[in-house]
């Protein structure tokens, strides 16, 4: 079993009574011939090593090598265990776990690119929340995994993931519609709706640029990746609460990709604009230098 | 070949920061380490990208933990300069910021091992972690280590390759590509196959036999999950 685009996934999984997590096992372990049994393996060690990153800075003191972060989830953990979070248990939970894993990435720690480096944050946010607020199982959240996975795959396939490529949308906006696809998968919403939250990540985040410090993966990076996790949470609540997307997820795709390739090449990943080149990013990024000279 | 999978989007895992400036990064050197002895000492020349950010990249820890043979997902990679000292490697860095012709995320590797090879390529990180040797002791080349290669430096003469895949038919082993590389005409030439199994001992045997046959390197398929 294959598909190729939104189109043949939903039809698959309306005819055939299917969640989107199936179809892309299915397709995983039919068409593209991988053992059953290796696939899941794969994907427990994948969940577990989101698990570590999302907890790791919590426990630890971090910083990055480019020295411009470290420190952010714990304040985060911090002020929600006082009781002065604003955003909500969920929210709140899913943007500390969302910054940490960018931390545990940018102080050459152990992450899985989803899809990539530096967006790599907002899957785990959204979901190491979501199974401890909901009480989800391991099995079911990396069940949910194969959901995003497949908005992964229908964006790679058709458009670009690739922050040189698409700019901010096409990384963190990708990463933000997986984690809103799954989350309305495990929330008991059809793959229509999965798609409708998939569209509405991607919406909201049209037109991001990817302006990295000093090209590093830290700033803004990682409050990205907190904005990204968010992002998916309301995009899945819109869709949950029966609000339908105008454009199928084929057509948002096609949007975000033709919108990647208008932004001008020093928005994409060239830190030649955007806050790469403001004064006071470049002064800090000099003090972080200097500061590892002196090293 | 080239369908996107599951751990294609969720994947891979491993050390950050940056897919291309880590762990395509290691990837380069990783090819470099499989095709030379115990490596004693290496020097890496930067261009392009990875000259300005290789600090805050990691690049050169990823740089020498491929030498070293670490996998994109080691997290020995962060300390991999003092576990180079450990294994008696020296290394060090250059960075090139005059040629700018050259792919934004392109490194030189001369290595040498315990017994006085040497070896020098160039690699460029191409994304997502992966990467393709672009030339091979001067020669240019294309090699991505998806797949489990050899590499067969010969004299540019004929029959060899036909000696070569003679001997890979009778060993039954599938290729799934095959390209030549030379320096000129009756120089040293390269052929790079990669095949869909492990490569038989015995097979690197008969192919070295060969008279025009140099050296025989194998590169294992790097794992990336």
């Amino acid at each position: 079993m294959n598909f190729i685009n939104g189109a043949e996934l939903l039809a698959y999984c309306e005819k055939e009574n299917k969640k989107i997590s199936e179809a892309m096992f299915e397709r995983e372990t039919t068409y593209l011939e991988q053992n059953a049994e290796k696939t899941r393996a794969r994907m427990k060690k994948a969940y577990s090593i989101m698990q570590a990153a999302v907890k790791k800075p919590m426990n630890e003191d971090i910083v990055s090598m480019g020295g411009m972060i470290g420190g952010e989830s714990k304040k985060l953990h911090a002020l929600r265990a006082e009781g002065k979070n604003i955003c909500g248990e969920v929210v709140s939970k899913a943007i500390a776990y969302a910054v940490g894993v960018l931390e545990v990435n940018a102080s050459m720690g152990l992450i899985v690119a989803a899809p990539t480096a530096g967006s790599s944050g907002v899957i785990p946010g959204v979901l190491c929340t979501l199974q401890e607020e909901h009480g989800f199982t391991d099995d079911e959240i990396c069940q949910a995994l194969f959901n995003a996975a497949a908005i992964g795959y229908l964006i790679t396939r058709n458009a670009t993931t690739a922050g040189a490529e698409g700019g901010c949308q096409a990384e963190v906006g990708s990463a933000s519609a997986m984690a809103a696809s799954a989350a309305v998968e495990l929330l008991g919403g059809t793959p229509r709706q999965c798609m409708d939250a998939a569209s509405f990540a991607m919406v909201n985040i049209l037109g991001l640029v990817c302006d990295p410090i000093g090209g590093l993966v830290e700033n803004p990076c990682q409050n990205r990746n907190a904005m990204g996790a968010s992002n998916a949470l309301i995009s899945a609540e819109l869709s949950l609460a029966g609000i339908k997307s105008i454009t199928p997820i084929d057509e948002t795709i096609a949007v975000m990709y033709a919108v990647g390739r208008s932004i001008p090449s020093e928005l994409r990943e060239t830190s030649l604009g955007g806050m790469a080149v403001a004064k006071s990013a470049c002064e800090t990024c000099m003090a972080c230098a200097e500061k590892r000279r002196k090293k | 070949m080239n369908e996107i999978g599951t751990f294609d989007i969720l994947g891979p895992n491993m050390i950050g920061p940056s897919s291309s400036h880590t762990a395509g990064a290691l990837r380069i050197a990783f090819i470099a380490g499989k095709m030379i002895g115990k490596a004693v000492s290496v020097k890496f020349v930067l261009y392009g990208s990875f000259a300005r950010t290789y600090h805050g990249h990691g690049t050169d820890r990823a740089l020498v933990g491929g030498i070293l043979g670490y996998h994109p997902d080691d997290e020995r990679i962060r300390d991999s300069f003092e576990h180079a000292k450990e294994a008696g490697l020296d290394f060090s860095f250059e960075e090139n910021f005059t040629d700018k012709e050259i792919y934004p995320n392109t490194v030189d590797i001369y290595v040498k091992d315990e017994n006085g090879a040497s070896l020098s390529l160039r690699g460029k990180s191409i994304g997502g972690g992966n990467a393709v040797i672009t030339r091979l002791n001067g020669v240019d080349v294309e090699l991505t280590g998806n797949y489990s290669t050899m590499v067969i430096e010969h004299i540019d003469k004929k029959g060899t390759l036909a000696f070569v895949t003679t001997v890979l038919s009778a060993y039954d082993l599938n290729i799934g590509s095959l390209r030549l590389y030379r320096e000129s005409k009756g120089k040293i030439a390269y052929a790079i196959i990669e095949v869909d199994s492990d490569v038989p001992g015995q097979m690197v045997s008969a192919i070295r036999g060969f008279e025009a046959v140099r050296n025989v390197l194998l590169v294992p398929a790097i794992k990336l999950d």
